[in-house]
């Protein structure tokens, strides 16, 4: 039977029914239902989130000053974005502006955090869904490296010789059967089309990458005190400066902004000379691969992050754009305002939760997260061993937020698209350069590629962003300017008796909110929309389908019992499950299984 | 010192016994005086942040909760070239897959320590999100901790009762007792005053 979605989706549940579970290499659990028609092509798309999230219930009652540091241990990779948003939703309940020099550090460390996630993300997560590193064992090293100097020529390391050795090393790791990182890839797969020494090159920056993102991290451990889990503060940046001779000890001195200098030099370069060469030459050979678009060029959303001055978030002072584009008008940016209760929404008559009353949408300060674990009635299988679920009833751990009614797609294609609408200046110009360069008309960005590349291109753009705080940082210092905190109301007894706040920014994966109540000088309420919980929302009550499912209807699969092309589209939202769901049930050894039915 | 420790401890402490690693580490420093060669690392819920404190490393010791099947409360303890293979038989949670590929990675990059010491315990209770550690396994933190002190006697380090600072530790306000208490005292929560956090404050 087919159904027309109110999004525009005509979904066929008819065909074959591939389950991918769980879907692998991504941070948390998750899975995945297609039906496929006669010819291979997704009809019919349902993504299911397979834990719960609780955070909201463990923060009832806490110090709001706290909260920063619990969110934190949410996630296994943005943990700074969680922290920031944290400290953010309580200064803005409590009125508490912070000085300059803390918001040129925490933008530091926000587009530091940008820039390490979308490398690993590239190289450690996505990259083997296009490269394949298996074939790289049979690359001619000459030609890898004549390869090399073509796609970018300023890249120092490029030698034959260096590219043999980085095979050998690759040669010795697979034959001692320890190929655990690539293990149970789809390797003679034909969606796979680079030649070897494509491979080979790209397997290469996965291990000059490994090394570049532990160098990267030390801006966290500079500023943050440590790494993982870096410290901050509500009211500012826990780090003291003092670049004179004399001060308290670990505080910022010349010596550790010279270090924090040279990183930021290290990510402009490996973005100029690395990361985006190689996903201009990867994207070159997938050309005619322009699936995954979704909701792409329909809905994005985003609420705009990197503040020119601290307490301003007005959106001509946001770096990184802010708005809503619906109905895929790209003429008209709406802005967004998460405070009103029409805007930002979340629908549970798909999710496992229950407010008491179908079809009813709760504003995050309002937020209520009651478990309701139900199965529907055309069910396949058992409550435990799940064939197949039944979309028509409550099907995923993730709630559905919707923005005025519509789902969206957030992350760096959203981020990107939104500020191409806007004409905003920096972004317009990559993205026109990068379709020149790959000679592609616009619609090629609504898909899983255009994901990839806005990721690269907001790395570049974070790379530079970096550099432009940290001189203005460094010009604020050598002004007499050492002021990192701002502590008028740090003492509960200056709050109001309630208070209420929201705390935005653009983590890697996208849109992040955080909502807090606060009531005698304790957490009352705590709601965390992280961008997963947009991308891989399920249903709402209308029938709208979510990023995920949109993203992968009439994509064709070469092979539908191996489902590359699957895992290549939710991998490009580097979906995280860790925060917006939490762990339901243990789960065994088992990898990523596929079952056709 | 040419030999060089990192002591860490793994897993996210809001998922009741998976805390156990985070909180062995908290206990040693607040219990024992080590060696300057010897660093203690809360490792908490992260992977590939890791990669520099191993590479750092020429001995590694981790505590984790890990799900043996066993009795809760049982400690396992692995050495080198089992530590990954035992970690890949049963996943629990994220980050256990996480340091199976920080253990990997580090193998590809030759950052790995050339020993590696797991202490495990097996939990009671991983589903009680935001609770602490049950009875049973809190009860094994002291036990786990003479292992890795007597693996260290073993190789040299002499730990001595007392106190050992570090900054690698978690927040005071997810220590297991301020966690586990519910809310931090005034005291641990109101860091006004602290030099570290506010030196130009007047």
């Amino acid at each position: 039977m087919v159904v027309q979605t109110p999004n525009g989706f005509n979904l066929d549940n008819s065909g074959k029914r591939i389950v991918v579970d769980p879907v692998t290499r991504i941070e948390g659990h998750m899975r995945c239902e297609v039906n496929v028609d006669e010819e291979g092509y997704i009809r019919n798309a349902v993504s299911t989130g397979t834990m719960w999230r609780g955070l909201e219930v463990i923060l009832k009652g806490r110090d709001p000053r706290d909260a920063w540091a619990f969110t934190e241990r949410i996630c296994g990779v943005c943990t700074g974005t969680h922290a920031l948003t944290s400290v953010r939703a309580v200064e803005d309940a409590l009125g508490i502006e912070i000085p300059d020099n803390a918001n040129s550090i925490r933008n530091i460390m926000q587009l530091n955090l940008q820039i390490h996630d979308h490398v690993v993300h590239f190289y450690h997560l996505h990259a083997l869904d296009w490269v394949n590193p298996v074939n790289a064992l049979r690359a001619d090293p000459k030609a890898t490296s004549e390869l090399q100097q073509t796609v970018s020529p300023s890249h120092p390391m490029s030698s034959p010789g260096y590219f043999r050795d980085v095979q050998n090393r690759l040669k010795q790791f697979v034959e001692s059967g320890q190929l655990g990182l690539f293990k149970n890839g789809y390797w003679d797969n034909p969606a796979y089309k680079l030649p070897p020494e494509a491979d080979l090159m790209a397997t290469t920056h996965y291990l000059e990458a490994l090394d570049l993102q532990k160098e990267i991290v030390k801006v966290h451990t500079i500023f943050g005190g440590k790494n993982p889990h870096p410290n901050w503060l509500v009211g500012g940046v826990p780090c003291p400066i003092n670049v004179h001779s004399t001060g308290a000890v670990g505080a910022i001195n010349m010596e550790r902004l010279n270090m924090v200098s040279s990183i930021i030099e290290k990510c402009i370069e490996f973005n100029k000379n690395v990361y985006l060469p190689d996903v201009i030459a990867i994207g070159g050979f997938y050309k005619n691969w322009l699936y995954g678009g979704g909701l792409s060029s329909q809905a994005c959303l985003a609420y705009g992050d990197i503040p020119e001055h601290p307490n301003d978030f007005s959106p001509e002072q946001l770096h990184l754009p802010r708005g809503a584009i619906i109905n895929g008008d790209l003429s008209t940016v709406h802005d967004v305002d998460v405070r009103d209760p029409e805007q930002v929404q979340e629908f549970v008559d798909h999710s496992w939760y229950e407010y008491g009353e179908p079809g009813k949408g709760l504003h995050p300060w309002d937020g209520v997260t009651e478990a309701k674990f139900e199965l529907g009635p055309n069910l396949k299988g058992t409550r435990t061993n799940i064939k197949q679920i039944d979309e028509g009833a409550k099907y995923s751990w993730i709630k559905a937020p919707r923005w005025r009614g519509h789902a969206m797609e957030v992350g760096p294609l959203a981020r990107y698209i939104v500020g191409y609408a806007k004409g905003h200046e920096d972004i317009t110009e990559q993205v026109n350069g990068l379709l020149r360069t790959m000679d592609l008309p616009t619609e090629a960005l609504f898909s899983t590629l255009g994901r990839t590349a806005a990721r690269a291109l907001e790395s570049e753009y974070c790379g530079r962003l970096q550099k432009y705080f940290f001189d203005k940082l460094v010009t604020n210092i050598k002004n007499g300017d050492e002021s990192t905190a701002n502590v008028a109301k740090w003492d509960p007894s200056t709050w109001p008796k309630e208070a209420k706040g929201v705390g935005m920014t653009e983590a890697p994966r996208g849109a992040l909110g955080h909502w807090v109540k606060v009531k005698d000088g304790r957490i009352e309420n705590y709601q965390c929309v992280v961008p997963t919980t947009w991308n891989g929302s399920p249903r709402d009550s209308q029938g709208n389908i979510g990023a995920f499912e949109a993203s992968l209807m009439n994509t064709k699969m070469e092979r539908p019992e191996e489902p590359v092309e699957i895992l290549r589209t939710l991998h490009s939202f580097d979906p995280c499950l860790a925060c917006s769901t939490h762990v339901m049930s243990p789960d065994g050894d088992e990898l990523t299984t596929v079952k056709v039915r | 010192m040419a030999d060089r420790v990192l002591i860490m401890g793994i897993g996210n402490v809001l998922w009741a016994d998976e805390g156990f690693g985070v909180r062995c580490v908290e206990y040693l420093s607040e219990h024992w005086h080590l060696p300057a060669s010897v660093t203690l690392l809360d490792g908490g819920t992260q992977g590939l942040y890791l990669l520099p404190f191993l590479e750092e490393a020429d001995t590694l010791i981790v505590f984790d909760a890990v799900d043996y099947g066993l009795e809760p409360g049982t400690l396992k303890v692995v050495e080198d070239d089992e530590v990954p293979r035992f970690m890949g038989a049963k996943k629990m949670s994220l980050h256990q897959t996480g340091f199976q590929d920080v253990i990997a990675t580090a193998q590809l990059m030759g950052y790995c320590p050339t020993r590696l010491l797991l202490i495990g315990c097996q939990p009671e209770e991983l589903e009680d999100y935001g609770g602490g550690l049950r009875d049973v396994v809190a009860a094994k933190i002291a036990p786990a901790v003479r292992v890795a002190l007597s693996y260290l006697a073993q190789m040299g380090h002499v730990a001595k009762p007392g106190r050992t600072e570090s900054d690698l530790l978690a927040d005071p306000s997810i220590m297991q007792g301020a966690y586990e208490a519910g809310r931090p005292s005034e005291d641990e929560a109101c860091r006004v005053g602290d030099a570290r956090f506010f030196p130009a404050a007047d």
